[in-house]
C-alpha cells in the first residue's frame, strides 16, 4: 500500500483505490489468496456435500442441488446491489475504477442467475415434478436476468468508455428501483393466482448436515466472485490503458 | 415548456410524424392474435386482459424511438437542451406529448378491440381507466430508455432490451385490474398500485432521462 493510501491522522483513505494503479496493486497482491481460498473452500464443499450429506427424506439426492442453487441465487441478488451501490460512487465521485467494477461484475452476475435458474429447474423437476412455474421467487429471478442483459447490452452499445459508464450507471440506478419494484409486484400477482406459493425457503430450517456444507459452499461462491470480478475489472483497465495508448499514437 | 409540447404534437401529426401508426399495430396485432389462435371465443375472452395490455405496451414501445431520436439528428436536440428551460421540463414536455400521440389513442381506442376479443362488458371501463392511468407510466418509463439509446444508431433494438424489464410492474398491475374487473371483483387494489406506478414514474423519470441525455450530448 503506498503513502498516498494512508491518511494525516493515520486512517486508509478509502477513496485512494480509485486511483487504477493503486487499485492494480492492491488487487493484484490479493488475487491470488482470494482464488486459492475460492478454490479450496469450493474443493472442500462441493467434496462434503456431495458424498458427505446424506439423501433428505423427501428430496432424496436431488438435494445436493441446494449447494450449488442457494449460493448462486444469493450471488445472482448480491452482484446487483454492488453494481447499484458502484454505479451510485462513479456518478457521484466520478471514480473510472467504480464504473468497472459495476461492469465487471454484470456478466458475473447474470453468469450466477443463470446458474440459480437452470439448478433451480433440475431441482423443480424431480421436486414439484415441473421444469417452471411463476412462482413470485422465479419470477423475480428471471426479471433479475433480463435486468443484467440490457445493463450488459448498454455497455456494448456505445463507443466511447466515459459516456457508456455513465449512461449504464443511469440504467443500473432506475433498473434497481424497478427491480424491487418488480419483486414486490410478481409477489402480489403470484399470491393472487398462483394459489398456495411453492415454499423455496428450506436455508432456514435446514437440518445441520446440510449447514455446514451450504456454509462452506457460500463462502467458495463469494471468494470465486470476488476473484473473477478482480480479474474482470484488471482485464478493463489493462484494456482502457491499451485504448489510450492506441489513441496517443495515431 | 408548452410551445415544445404543441410543436411535437404538430410534427407526430405531419408526414412521418408516425401518430396513430401505433395505434395501427395495436389493431394489427390483436387481429393477428386472434387469427392465431383460430377465433375461439371463450379462449380469447380468457386471453384478452393480458394481451390487450401486451399489445398496447408494444405499441408504445414501438413509438418511443421517435422522441428524442429525430430531434438528435437534425440538432434540434441540442438547442432544447442549450435553451432556456431545464432539461428535466424539456423531458417531460416531449414525454406528455408523446403519450397524447400513442397512449391515449390505445386507451380510447381499447374498447373496440375489446369487443374483437370478446372481453366482457363489466371489464370495459377497467380496460379503458387502466390503459388511461398506465400509459402515462409507460411513456414516462419509455423516455428514459429513449434518452439512454438516443446516441446509438439503430438502437431500437437495444431499447426494447432496455425499456421492456422495467414494463413488468406496470404491466403487472394494469393487467390485473382488468382480469380483476372481468371476473366482477374489486378493482381498487390494482388500480391504486397502477396509480401509484404511474407518480412514481412521474416524479423520477423526468431526472433519469434527463441525465441521460446530458451524458449522450456532452
Amino acid at each position: 500500500m503506498s503513502a498516498t493510501n494512508i491518511k494525516a491522522d493515520g486512517k486508509v483513505n478509502f477513496w485512494a483505490f480509485a486511483n487504477p494503479s493503486n487499485f492494480m496493486k492492491l488487487s493484484g497482491a490479493l488475487l491470488p489468496w482470494v482464488t486459492a481460498g475460492a478454490v479450496l473452500c469450493l474443493a472442500v464443499g462441493l467434496g462434503w456435500s456431495l458424498f458427505g450429506t446424506p439423501p433428505a427424506f423427501d428430496h432424496g439426492e436431488a438435494v445436493k442441488i441446494l449447494f450449488v442453487h442457494v449460493p448462486s441465487a444469493m450471488l445472482a441478488i448480491n452482484t446487483y446491489f454492488l453494481m447499484m451501490i458502484a454505479s451510485l460512487i462513479g456518478l457521484i465521485r466520478r471514480h473510472p475504477v467504480s464504473h468497472l467494477i459495476a461492469k465487471a461484475a454484470a456478466p458475473i452476475g447474470a453468469g450466477f442467475t443463470i446458474i440459480a435458474i437452470v439448478t433451480g429447474a433440475l431441482w423443480g423437476q424431480p421436486g414439484w415434478g415441473t421444469w417452471w412455474v411463476w412462482d413470485a421467487r422465479l419470477t423475480s429471478i428471471l426479471v433479475m436476468l433480463f435486468f443484467y442483459m440490457g445493463y450488459i447490452a448498454m455497455w456494448n452499445a456505445v463507443e466511447d468508455p466515459v459516456k457508456a459508464a455513465e449512461l449504464a450507471a443511469i440504467l443500473c440506478l432506475v433498473g434497481s428501483v424497478f427491480a424491487f419494484l418488480s419483486r414486490y409486484a410478481v409477489l402480489f400477482f403470484a399470491t393472487l393466482h398462483q394459489g398456495a406459493t411453492l415454499s423455496l425457503d428450506q436455508e432456514q430450517n435446514i437440518a445441520d448436515v446440510y449447514y455446514v456444507p451450504l456454509l462452506i459452499m457460500i463462502a467458495g461462491f463469494y471468494l470465486l466472485f470476488i476473484a473473477l470480478l478482480l480479474i474482470g475489472v484488471r482485464t478493463e483497465i489493462r484494456a482502457r490503458r491499451i485504448r489510450a495508448m492506441r489513441l496517443a499514437e495515431a | 415548456m408548452s410551445a415544445l409540447f404543441w410543436r411535437d404534437v404538430a410534427l407526430s401529426f405531419r408526414i412521418g410524424g408516425g401518430a396513430g401508426q401505433s395505434l395501427a399495430f395495436f389493431v394489427l396485432a390483436v387481429s393477428l392474435l386472434a387469427f392465431g389462435l383460430g377465433g375461439e371465443t371463450d379462449l380469447l375472452a380468457r386471453l384478452a386482459p393480458g394481451a390487450l395490455w401486451v399489445f398496447a405496451l408494444l405499441a408504445c414501445l414501438l413509438s418511443l424511438d421517435r422522441l428524442f431520436q429525430a430531434d438528435y439528428e437534425d440538432g434540434s436536440l441540442d438547442l432544447i437542451l442549450l435553451g432556456p428551460i431545464p432539461v428535466e421540463s424539456a423531458v417531460i414536455a416531449k414525454t406528455a406529448a408523446h403519450w397524447l400521440t400513442t397512449g391515449l389513442p390505445l386507451a380510447l381506442a381499447s374498447p373496440i378491440l375489446a369487443v374483437m376479443l370478446n372481453l366482457p362488458i363489466e371489464a370495459w371501463g377497467a380496460l379503458v381507466g387502466s390503459l388511461l392511468i398506465g400509459t402515462p407510466a409507460l411513456s414516462l418509463i419509455g423516455s428514459i430508455g429513449a434518452a439512454l439509446t438516443v446516441g446509438v444508431r439503430r438502437g431500437g433494438l437495444l431499447l426494447s432490451l432496455l425499456v421492456l424489464p422495467l414494463y413488468i410492474p406496470t404491466l403487472i398491475f394494469g393487467a390485473l385490474a382488468v382480469r380483476a374487473a372481468a371476473l366482477d371483483q374489486d378493482v381498487t387494489g390494482p388500480f391504486m398500485l397502477l396509480v401509484g406506478v404511474t407518480l412514481g414514474c412521474a416524479a423520477l423519470s423526468p431526472f433519469a432521462s434527463a441525465a441521460a441525455l446530458r451524458a449522450n450530448l456532452s
